[in-house]
């Protein structure tokens, strides 16, 4: 950190988003009028990657305030400069309209300990410039890893995965510790770390928030997880479609590696640990962990069969970790605060915070990490702002595309593993897409059966061609054309597929036929005897067809 | 012709994602030519199938050319909630071309896809790397008309 003290600090949220919206125009002309006005000495300028709002254009945050401008351009900067940060006078106009529920950061006292409390993932994301590595080791960073190596045997961080109970963040909520501990225990080498930040799964951006936001998180807890478990070598997968992802974390890396972090020796310590990234090249079943080690190798990504599971039988056949971004997240301040500490967080069997991206017809849709349990309601109408266009909530989609639907009955529901099993969903990737009265379920059944039928590896014919067939019951339906047998043909079909296909990505059909016909059967029913499309998006003629034809 | 690029990487199969990303980025047609896929296979000691069944499995790699500017619209159920298809008419009806497509003249490549990871602002689309969200019919006439100028149009998102 410098030791220069300043008077304010501006932090400018940095993302794909703020990106998008012109966030570097704006920036620039910030630091040319702070040097104009002579005020570069007293006031600095931070770079910080995503506030967690998404739809708010450039966003700014003026501390000690914590004053939030949004949809900032170019031409407010002189203002925000001479009324704010010369007399003092707040500009109004820009004002986030709301109190930012989602926003990282308060520096008031009572606030800053509030929001921290909910905050482990993303605690640094928009407080830290993530391209500097020592922003990241002034608030803590790299400590646990200290700690680990001088004062911590493998079997003891063990042990505190172990009751913090952290399960797995990317879908399957597998118990992180197992994993860890089965690959400790493999007397085969070499072994290998993977980060799964191939995110494909529909309406999630968690993971590249997180990249984008504090990659040195992500980092840590990679050469903790070697040191666990006698790896050497480790691997960040992210999608190619994710540049700023792969670039702030290729910088990241070399940061450490310069502070010895990374590289022979680490902290004087006899530990070794090297880490690369690697560039994905479009492909949402590359995200399956066995078929995101093929990848690895330089193959097609088709999933393996399993067992042998990768813990045993991984990258080049060696024992190997695969952990989601956000469950690595977590790692650093478990290794700080201790197990019993993040156990405390979240109910029974879901311990700890989840990061979730609310979507659709949302105010605000974005990015939220909140305590496990926090009912739907609570996301939708506190989080999210309520439903957006005035009309009703009508059906949300929990957990991606490879989620469950839902309905007003479910909206008192806990999120968590236990609680959402009870309604036969999952929690998935933590993606929630909400939908009011104008959303046709049978036009969003399609949508999801042709993302399948696209994303299919192909490999065996339960997913290739069932999806192939899911899709064109549900557009015979849209066209006016369907039966009522078509319903339960489909039903059949979709159990078929989930006792037969290899991955979960051909399973997961069985998940959202059931779940939608369960709730929203009646909808159904009324296109297939009415001829009738409430919501008027299935025009019961050529317009579906043309649709259909974008397979 | 490719030496540059592959004496960049060490000859193993792992790096062949890398090096089809350059190999691709490198070309203005934004594909990877049948030249290519010879050299990377005899680089790699792979067969030019395997290379070719690999650039094929992958969206974001072509076997034939593109256009210079490739328009990707997300089509995935929260774009599709929020009017992705109406995105993708008017791109089809200004462009003058289907999905999957180039224009003549060489500018555009039109492609439906899945999830970009921009659903906070969706409907989202990227062309080349820069991406754009909230979209509307008219927004999307505004920016195509700029690419059309052939400059980089300032990026945009909706107030
Ligand atoms: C089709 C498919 C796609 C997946 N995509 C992802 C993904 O993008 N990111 C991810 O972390 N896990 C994904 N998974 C889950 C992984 O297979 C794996 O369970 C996960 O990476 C394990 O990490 P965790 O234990 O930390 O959750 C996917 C699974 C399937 C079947
Ligand atoms: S669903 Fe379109 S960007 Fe994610």
């Amino acid at each position: 950190m410098p030791n220069k003290i300043y008077n304010k600090h501006v932090l400018i949220s940095i993302d794909s988003s703020t990106l998008l919206a012109g966030a570097r125009q704006v920036e620039k002309k910030l630091v040319e009028t702070l040097k104009k006005e002579k005020l570069s000495e007293s006031i600095k300028v931070i770079e910080t990657g995503s506030l967690g709002l998404s739809d708010q254009g450039v966003v700014l945050v003026v501390y000690p305030e914590g004053v939030h401008y949004v949809h900032v351009t170019e031409k407010d900067v002189e203002e925000i400069v001479r009324k704010h940060l010369k007399e003092g006078e707040i500009v109004d106009r820009l004002l986030l309209e709301r109190e930012p529920e989602v926003s990282t950061v308060s520096y008031t006292e009572d606030e800053f300990e509030l929001e921290k409390q909910a905050r482990i993932v993303l605690k640094n994301c928009g407080i830290i410039n993530p391209e500097d590595i020592d922003e990241y080791i002034a608030l803590e960073g790299y400590s646990a890893l200290g700690r680990v190596l001088a004062d911590m045997k493998p079997q003891d961080v063990i042990g505190e995965m172990k009751k913090s109970e952290l399960r797995g963040r990317g879908g399957a909520g597998f118990p992180l510790w197992f994993k860890w501990n089965a690959v400790k225990n493999e007397p085969e080498t070499p072994k290998y770390i993977v980060c799964n930040a191939d995110e494909g799964e529909p309406g999630t951006f968690k993971d590249r928030l997180i990249l984008e936001g504090d990659p040195h998180r992500i980092i840590e807890a990679m050469i903790i997880a070697g040191y666990v478990t006698g790896s050497h070598h480790g691997y960040i997968y992210i999608r190619g479609e994710y540049e700023l992802s792969i670039n702030r974390m290729e910088r990241a890396i070399s940061q450490a590696y310069k502070y010895n972090l990374l590289g022979e020796n680490i902290f004087e310590s006899d530990f070794s640990f090297d880490l690369q990234v690697k560039k994905g090249a479009g492909s949402y079943v590359c995200g399956e962990e066995t078929a995101l080690l093929e990848s690895l190798e330089g193959k097609r990504a088709t999933p393996r069969h399993k067992p042998p599971f990768p813990t045993e039988k991984g990258l080049w056949w060696k024992p190997t970790i695969i952990n989601n971004v956000e469950t690595l997240a977590n790692v650093p301040d478990i290794i700080l605060n201790g197990g019993n500490w993040f156990r405390g967080y979240g109910t029974e069997q879901s311990a700890g915070t989840k990061v979730y991206t609310i979507l659709g017809h949302l105010t605000y849709p974005g990015l939220i990490e909140v305590e496990m349990g926090t009912t739907l309601r609570d996301i939708i109408y506190k989080y999210g702002g309520g439903i957006s266009t005035g009309r009703q909530f009508k059906a949300a989609l929990i957990g991606g595309a490879a989620g469950a639907f839902l309905d007003e009955t479910a909206l008192d529901i806990r999120l968590s593993y236990e609680d959402l099993g009870e309604y036969d969903a999952v929690l998935g990737s933590g993606a929630i897409l909400v939908m009011d009265e104008s959303a046709c379920m049978i036009d969003i059944l399609g949508s999801t059966m042709r993302f399948f039928q696209h994303e299919s590896c192909g490999q065996c014919s339960p997913c290739r061609v069932g999806y192939q067939q899911l899709t064109l019951y549900v557009d015979k339906i849209a066209q006016g054309k369907g039966e009522m047998k078509d319903l339960d043909d489909m039903l059949e079909l979709a159990s078929f597929m989930n006792g037969s296909a290899i991955c979960a990505l051909g399973q997961s059909a069985y998940l959202s036929v059931s779940s939608i016909l369960r709730y929203f059967r009646k909808e159904f029913e009324e296109h297939i005897t009415d001829k009738k499309c409430k919501a008027g998006i299935c025009s019961m003629s050529e317009n579906t067809e043309k649709i259909a034809m974008r397979g | 012709m490719y030496e540059r690029i592959l004496r960049k990487y060490e000859p193993t199969a792992d790096n062949l994602l890398f090096i089809l990303h350059e190999i691709q980025d490198n070309e203005p047609k934004q594909y990877i030519p049948e030249q290519g896929i010879r050299e990377v296979s005899d680089y790699l000691d792979l067969s030019p199938s395997q290379v070719y069944s690999v650039i094929t499995f992958y969206s974001l790699y072509s076997v034939s050319p593109r256009g210079k500017y490739i328009v990707r619209v997300c089509d995935s159920p929260p774009c599709h909630l929020m009017g992705s298809v109406s995105i993708i008419d008017e791109l089809s009806e200004i462009l003058g071309i289907k999905e999957g497509e180039t224009t003549e003249n060489g500018m555009f490549s039109l492609e439906v896809v899945s999830c970009l990871g921009v659903c906070g602002v969706a409907p989202a689309m990227m062309i080349n790397k820069e991406l754009f969200g909230n979209l509307t019919p008219e927004k999307v006439r505004n920016i195509i008309d700029k690419y059309r100028q052939d400059k980089q149009p300032a990026s945009q998102v909706a107030e």
